[in-house]
């Protein structure tokens, strides 16, 4: 899906054909028993089913699906917490192996996460100038007599009260917490953010306030994101593109307004069905059937098929290609083929 | 249509008496909720939502009271009953559903177990009609081959399932009132979507009465009849939820609702809340909101009281926003 170098810009980040397996590790006595045939075999989650992906500078990309879809292992992956079992990761056009040496430091600083939990993702024993101030000392972006001005600097910047800067994480309340989070993240100078569900745990007056920094920061330092979320809502008013996935394949992609306005794969229309609108009726909840099957044992052919309700004989047996269904919009379905 | 609602709770007021002080987590609390309606108790975290819920089926722990109001529910008087008339209430006649099912839920326990128990303590039956009852409600909340499922223990199952367990066992005794604090936060949309679905048939099929306690404004929005939006311990406004969500009376209300991105131009700064909720602990005189409140003036330094500004709509503030709807004519 790399576009060949045609004199633009290649994108700021890209997969291709990346896969992630989880595989449990086997004791001794289960390695035997699997050997004769006795015991369970290994079990191997297929977190991502060969993935590719692009995102522009510039632009911000919603990832959208249910819990277990991968979606944050995608993220994870995009942020070299994690190794793709295979396939190929590039940033700006150059795999990500080539920034692997000392002078790389830089390139290997440029992504940057932003956790879900503002809870969990600090250390409790680390007073808020050492949370954020660590990494750019340590990368020695910047000088340590220079870390305090450096952090409330920061501080200022995602709308925190500098003197509050010798503080612990638990004198701050969820919404503060995600705001030091945002803070740390920007500390390296990054270009680009994976956000994993970063304003999942906030109460709504406070979703807002975040996700209005997000707004800004964007243009103040011109970023690029890596939205990911389940909240459709948010995806929508936040995203320039949005990737929808479905147990560990993307199987639709196209612009925020496309998506929305027309839904191509029949998960995307159950999952645009389902956002509960506060736009006050009264409605009948109609739900669509099942659960996402565990990624243990994937169902054959289209992962969908079985909670679908137009699956053929074709999509228990073959998986749709992921292809381009109008211009800039890719969808994997077989129902494209018929039209 | 029904003269008397099933529940009525008037001026209830729950405090933590905690080595810091006094924390007023509800604070003259009223509403009312009918047989087979759906009443939504909106709020942030610290609100007091749940706190109200955990009132009326008498769940308060120490160091926290109720310390005045009253909640009347078919003529009783719950504030007054002792530990031995509850039991014969709670869980038979009053359910409720937690937010965490893997909280709820004994792990060591299996399901059929579990459900059984909850049937033989209210009602004289021998274990096979209590272990066929257990089925059908298995059966009720959408639970595919139900016998193969009884016999399971909670870790076995996925959330959305455990979470159809606990309503379940809810269900089981056939209650009046339900109480179901936030059991759709933890679970998918897709997942959400279908216990919503389920809930909304069953109230209405068997008139049951249910408070659905939840901070998210657009599943209160599909669901509820009526809704009570709660703000540090107090609730701030009242109504019909196609009231209350089409023309929110009080700041808070509206802020709320503006908050919200489909609201919102795709991409601009949203309109947000200034500020944070404050805390509890030693919270003063005056209306709790003033500090985030645009309208706020010298008069909301005292508390306001709650006022009826049009039929059934009840609004906490000196200052509303906007005029009431004017009430729907033949």
């Amino acid at each position: 899906m790399i576009s060949p170098v045609t004199g633009e810009q290649p994108p700021l980040v890209a997969l291709r054909d990346v896969s992630k397996r989880f595989a449990s590790r086997m004791d001794l006595a289960s390695r035997i028993a699997a050997r004769v045939g006795a015991g369970p075999a290994q079990q191997v989650v297929r977190a991502l089913d060969s993935v590719s992906l692009e995102v522009k500078q510039g632009e911000v990309l919603g990832l959208v699906g249910e819990s277990g879809c991968g979606k944050s292992t995608l993220g994870r992956i995009v942020a070299r917490i994690l190794e793709p079992t295979s396939g190929e990761r590039f940033w700006r056009g150059a795999p990500y192996s080539a920034f692997d040496g000392r002078s790389q430091r830089a390139e290997r600083l440029a992504i940057q996460m932003i956790f879900q939990d503002p809870f969990a993702s600090l250390n409790p024993r680390l007073r808020i100038v050492d949370v954020i101030g660590e990494a750019p000392v340590v990368h020695g972006l910047i000088g340590r007599e220079d870390r305090e001005a450096y952090v409330a600097d920061l501080m200022a910047r995602v709308g925190l009260d500098a003197s509050t800067a010798k503080r612990f994480p638990h004198q701050f309340s969820g919404g503060q917490r995600s705001r030091i989070g945002i803070a740390r993240a920007l500390a390296v100078q990054p270009q680009f953010l994976v956000c994993d569900e970063a304003v999942a745990a906030l109460d709504v007056s406070i979703q807002a306030q975040v996700l209005n920094l997000f707004i800004r920061l964007r243009e103040e330092l011109s970023l690029t994101y890596l939205f990911i979320s389940h909240d459709l809502g948010v995806v929508r008013h936040l995203s320039d593109r949005v990737a929808i996935m479905y147990l560990g394949r993307v199987v639709e992609l196209a612009t925020a307004g496309e998506v929305f306005a027309r839904p191509n794969h029949p998960y995307t229309q159950a999952l645009l069905a389902e956002i509960p609108t506060i736009e006050p009726r009264k409605r009948a909840f109609q739900p669509i059937r099942g659960e996402i099957p565990s990624p243990l044992s994937p169902p054959p052919g289209c992962h969908f098929h079985p909670r679908c309700p137009h699956s053929t004989e074709r999509c228990r047996r073959e998986q749709p290609a992921f292809r381009e269904v109008a211009p800039g919009h890719f969808s994997a379905c077989h129902l494209n083929d018929t039209k | 249509m029904s003269a008397e609602p099933l529940l009525q709770v008037e001026g209830l007021r729950t405090h933590f008496f905690t080595k810091a002080g006094v924390v007023k987590a509800v604070d003259d609390v009223s509403f009312s909720v009918a047989r087979g309606k759906v009443m939504g108790l909106v709020g942030e975290s610290g609100s007091g939502k749940s706190m109200t819920g955990y009132s009326i089926v008498g769940l308060v722990d120490s160091p926290g009271r109720i310390v005045g109001g009253r909640i009347l529910f078919d003529g009783v008087d719950l504030a007054t009953l002792d530990p031995v008339a509850w039991r014969a209430i709670r869980g038979k006649r009053i359910a409720m559903i937690f937010q965490d099912p893997m909280m709820t839920l004994n792990p060591v326990l299996r399901v059929d177990t579990q459900i059984v128990e909850a049937v033989l303590a209210h009602a004289g039956v021998s274990r096979e009609s209590a272990l066929a009852r257990a089925r059908e409600a298995l059966v009720r909340v959408g639970i595919a081959s139900p016998d193969e499922r009884l016999r399971a223990y909670p870790h076995q199952f996925s959330g959305g399932m455990r979470q159809r367990v606990a309503i379940a066992i809810a269900l089981v005794n056939q209650p009046d009132l339900i109480i179901a604090d936030e059991p759709t936060t933890a679970l998918d949309v897709t997942i959400q979507g279908q216990i919503l679905f389920e809930m909304q048939k069953i109230c209405a099929e068997s008139r049951t009465a249910l408070i659905w306690i939840t901070h998210d404004l657009s599943v209160v929005a599909g669901l509820a009849d009526t809704v009570c939006v709660m703000y540090a311990g107090r609730v701030v406004e009242t109504g019909r939820v196609s009231e209350v969500l089409g023309q929110p009376l009080h700041p808070y209300t509206r802020g709320l609702i503006d908050s919200v991105p489909s609201r919102n131009r795709r991409g601009e700064p949203l309109r947000q809340i200034p500020g944070m909720t404050p805390s509890l602990l030693g919270m003063g005189e005056g209306c709790a909101f003033r500090e985030r409140c645009a309208a706020a003036s010298a008069a909301c330094a005292s508390s306001p009281d709650v006022a009826e500004l049009a039929r059934g709509r009840f609004v906490r503030c000196f200052h509303p926003v906007g005029e009431p709807m004017a009430a729907a004519s033949p």
